[in-house]
């Protein structure tokens, strides 16, 4: 009985029914929108956080003007310009292209393919230099007398 | 009185350095053998002294003596004793002696362990290591004493930074520091060899399991650092691409690097100079590492510091470092050997290409991370160099050394044949394309990213079992079982990291691919469904920490109409600075994670709460741990044993030689 009435407490409680919490912004689509935008961009006031991360007050309002601009229809482009033009290229975690991030953007591959050709011209040069004597039997023999015997020199 | 020891025990262990710097390096280079045995008992004078400074330190801070600075500034009276005695290393001072603490450590293992190696070999190394050491004292006696006394003493202190307050950050930076400070063992055994000429084979087999140990610790050290960013940031990332997280992921690339390059200088006698570059390269980024985190250079998450003086004296110390080792090297290097020869196609022309691949990748990350630096001292301009910037270059960049992970270990050393390897590996490359295509459209998405994880992962995988299945067909044994016993444990050790890399490359690729997140408003009792799980807010109670008051709400998870966890996310207030922290509720599985964060009350009970389902997250610290596991079977690999389990010698070589003659 006391099962039962328990169960029956537990089905008619109004809580146990409250239903579907609602999600935090009004539109998906546009909160959708938000954060696709909102990772890319730097929290002004904190210390390293995307714009999607924040708590501070100040992100909060910067998310809702976000939010504004998307629901007045702007493209991606005419927001992200808004914003460049107001903060700075400081606010976008994707630099730009320009005349001064072009070593940040170009040099990975520069180091890359500078890397790959040292590499080979450096094998070549080291192919014709050596001639096949890996390490030889005499070198092999104090190897392993030096790590087995434990012979002190000095 | 204690704070004065330990200051006291500081000045004498700068001293004790100086001679153990000094003395060694120069008996080594004129032969002097009173002069290099002042090497070792100097290092163990050090580390006595050095853990003397540090249990007065501690003691500080189990005391709660106020008059003291820094423990007054980071710990306070309401702190439990597992959070005071973490605060040690909670801010810069204390940090830089836990540095200095660890190198004396290390400097003590290198006196058990270094029994077999030549008496100029090892006072070199000593001494190299005085010479670090002697730095960071400096340091600490001259700009940055952690025993500072602030009189009158202030009546409560300023407590620590509730973010560290964690389990998680009691022992991340120790594990970081162990392996960052145990990268300059590797330097000190190549400075060594520079300085003594005899960059030979053995050189390579001495320091490689050194290496190997301090590389295991920096990966758990940055996998926990990861971790806690995970659950204690509260908005559940795991890697923000932070300047100090890169600060100890270019050492780590590095010291990989370095790791792969010394099997080749071992095995082959090739790369050498490579190689001691590459040792000279890992530690510079560890203090690099430490320069752009405790120098205030940054202003990140974790960088406190803030005090010019303290950036110039690590400046000039990474120059002298950095700037001296180079020059030894460029004086010392031209005269190494080249060693064995080998083709473009081999072994050591895929190691090589490896090494290419991560320091490129290395480079990146410092450019990334110096960048917008410089640019603002240039006054060029104020940028942000964030994770969309290092995905789209880290991402080809290592790709392809994903994919020689598979290739490297099945080519011949010297010279492998292309038609033959691709032959082994076509197997393995048909399961990869086909899970790669096939398993993203099985879970009901498709992108390139999704399929090119998944592609490396199997690829990995399914390289790991024709290597085994290879390598038992070569060992001599009866039976499957005897004969896989019979492969080498360095073996299992690599299979097992590379193996560890897959894990970790499922989990970023799942994560990426599957997570979901919502935002919602909740009212006691409402309810919200995420991943195929119901979440049921049962409202919020006040509970009261040692030194904090939080908000705790309730949550119960119901999958298929059963209740499978119940969790408790909070809200906390510290009292001492009245800083508002947000603890996550995770629960975690082998498949996914639930994730539950506060955000802020709204009116009439509801709250703002963020819920996460994230599948197959923990593989990536599991994948981590099961690269260092790798490590660490690999170091305990026989061919090392006879180097490492030697009893100290007692009799003369000649005495032993002539008893085995009579026996």
């Amino acid at each position: 009985m006391i099962w039962l009435a328990l169960i029956a407490l537990l089905l008619f409680t109004p809580s146990a029914w409250a239903g579907e919490a609602r999600p935090l912004g009004d539109d998906p689509a546009v909160e959708e929108r938000l954060k696709h935008l909102a990772v890319e961009l730097r929290c002004l006031v904190c210390q390293n956080q995307t714009l999607a991360d924040s708590n501070a007050p100040l992100a909060e309002d910067l998310r809702r003007e976000v939010r504004e601009m998307i629901v007045k229809n702007m493209s991606d482009k005419e927001i992200i310009d808004f914003l460049v033009s107001r903060y700075g290229d400081f606010v976008l975690y994707r630099p730009p292209l320009k005349s001064t991030t072009t070593l940040l953007w170009v040099g990975p591959f520069v180091l890359l393919v500078g890397g790959g050709i040292a590499l080979v011209v450096a094998l070549k040069r080291r192919g014709r230099k050596v001639a096949d004597a890996a390490i030889t039997e005499e070198e092999h023999r104090r190897v392993e007398q030096l790590l087995s015997e434990g012979v002190k020199r000095s | 009185m204690i704070p004065e020891i330990g200051h006291f025990a500081l000045i004498l262990a700068l001293c004790v350095a100086l001679v153990q710097g000094i003395l060694p390096i120069y008996g080594a280079a004129v032969g002097n053998s009173a002069l290099m045995a002042v090497a070792k008992p100097a290092a163990r004078t050090q580390f006595l002294l050095v853990l003397t400074a540090f249990g007065c330190l501690a003691y500080a801070f189990a005391d709660k003596d106020f008059s003291v600075l820094y423990v007054a500034a980071t710990s306070n009276s309401q702190l439990p004793l597992h959070y005071r005695l973490a605060a040690i290393w909670g801010a810069h001072e204390g940090s830089l002696l836990l540095w200095t603490f660890i190198l004396t450590i290390w400097m003590f293992a290198v006196t058990l362990f270094s029994t077999h190696l030549p008496d100029t070999m090892r006072s070199r190394i000593l001494g190299v290591m005085g010479l670090v050491s002697v730095g960071f004292l400096l340091f600490m006696l001259s700009v940055s004493n952690p025993f500072e006394r602030l009189i009158p003493a202030a009546p409560e202190g300023r407590d620590l930074n509730p973010l560290l307050q964690d389990p998680g950050m009691v022992i991340h930076p120790p594990m970081l520091y162990m392996g960052y400070v145990g990268f300059s063992v590797a330097f000190a055994f190549a400075l060594a060899a520079l300085l003594g000429g005899n960059l030979d084979a053995a050189w390579a087999r001495w320091s490689r399991p050194w290496t190997t140990v301090a590389w295991c610790f920096l990966t758990v050290g940055i996998a926990m650092g990861s971790g806690w960013a995970y659950y204690e940031l509260g908005w559940g990332g795991w890697w923000f691409w932070d300047p100090v997280e890169n600060a100890s992921f270019m050492p780590w690339l590095a010291g990989t690097a370095l790791v792969h390059s010394l099997a080749v200088t071992d095995k082959r006698g090739g790369f050498k100079v490579w190689t001691v570059l590459l040792a000279i390269m890992a530690f510079s980024l560890s203090l690099l590492g430490t320069f752009l985190v405790r120098s205030g250079v940054l202003t990140s998450v974790h960088a406190f510091a803030t005090d010019p003086k303290r950036g110039m004296f690590i400046l000039a110390f990474l120059a002298v470092v950095i700037g001296g080792s180079l020059l030894l090297y460029a004086w010392r290097a031209p005269r190494v050997g080249l060693g064995g020869s080998f083709s473009v196609l081999s072994r050591e022309g895929l190691l090589l290409a490896n090494n290419v691949l991560l320091v490129a990748a290395m480079g990146s990350v410092l450019l990334g991370t110096l960048y917008p630096l410089f640019l603002d001292a240039l006054d060029l301009g104020k940028i942000s160099v964030g994770p969309p910037y290092f995905d789209s270059v880290f991402v080809p960049l290592m790709t392809p050394a994903l994919f020689l992970i598979g290739v490297g270990p099945l080519a011949q050393w010297k010279q492998a044949a292309l038609p033959d390897l691709a032959k082994r590996l076509r197997w393995a490359f048909g399961v990869s394309i086909a899970t790669a295509v096939a398993l993203p459209f099985a879970l009901g998405t498709w992108t390139p990213l999704l399929s090119l994880g998944l592609l490396l992962a199997v690829w990995i995988f399914s390289t790991a079992v024709v290597g085994v299945r290879e390598r038992v067909g070569h060992v001599a044994g009866d039976g499957y079982v005897a004969r896989l016993a019979g492969v080498p444990r360095s073996y299992w050790g690599m299979l097992l990291a590379h193996c560890g890399i897959a894990v970790f490359i499922v989990g970023v690729t799942m994560v990426k691919g599957f997570e979901t997140e919502q935002d919602v408003r909740m009212n006691v009792g409402e309810t919200a469904t995420i991943g195929g799980y119901t979440f049921r807010f049962d409202g919020v109670q006040d509970v009261m920490g040692p030194n904090y008051t939080a908000a705790r709400g309730t949550f119960h998870i119901i999958k298929d109409g059963r209740e499978t966890a119940v969790m408790y996310p909070e809200k906390r207030r510290y009292t001492a600075q009245n800083q508002v922290m947000t603890e996550a509720a995770i629960d975690t599985g082998f498949l996914r994670d639930l994730y539950v964060s506060l955000g802020e009350p709204l009116d009439d009970g509801a709250w703002s709460v963020r819920l996460y389902h994230k599948p197959f997250i923990d593989w990536i610290w599991g994948g981590c741990l099961l690269m260092a596991l790798g490590g660490v079977v690999a170091v305990s690999d026989r061919r090392y044993r006879p180097a490492w389990r030697r009893e100290p010698q007692t009799v003369p070589a000649g005495a032993r030689l002539a008893s085995r003659q009579i026996a």
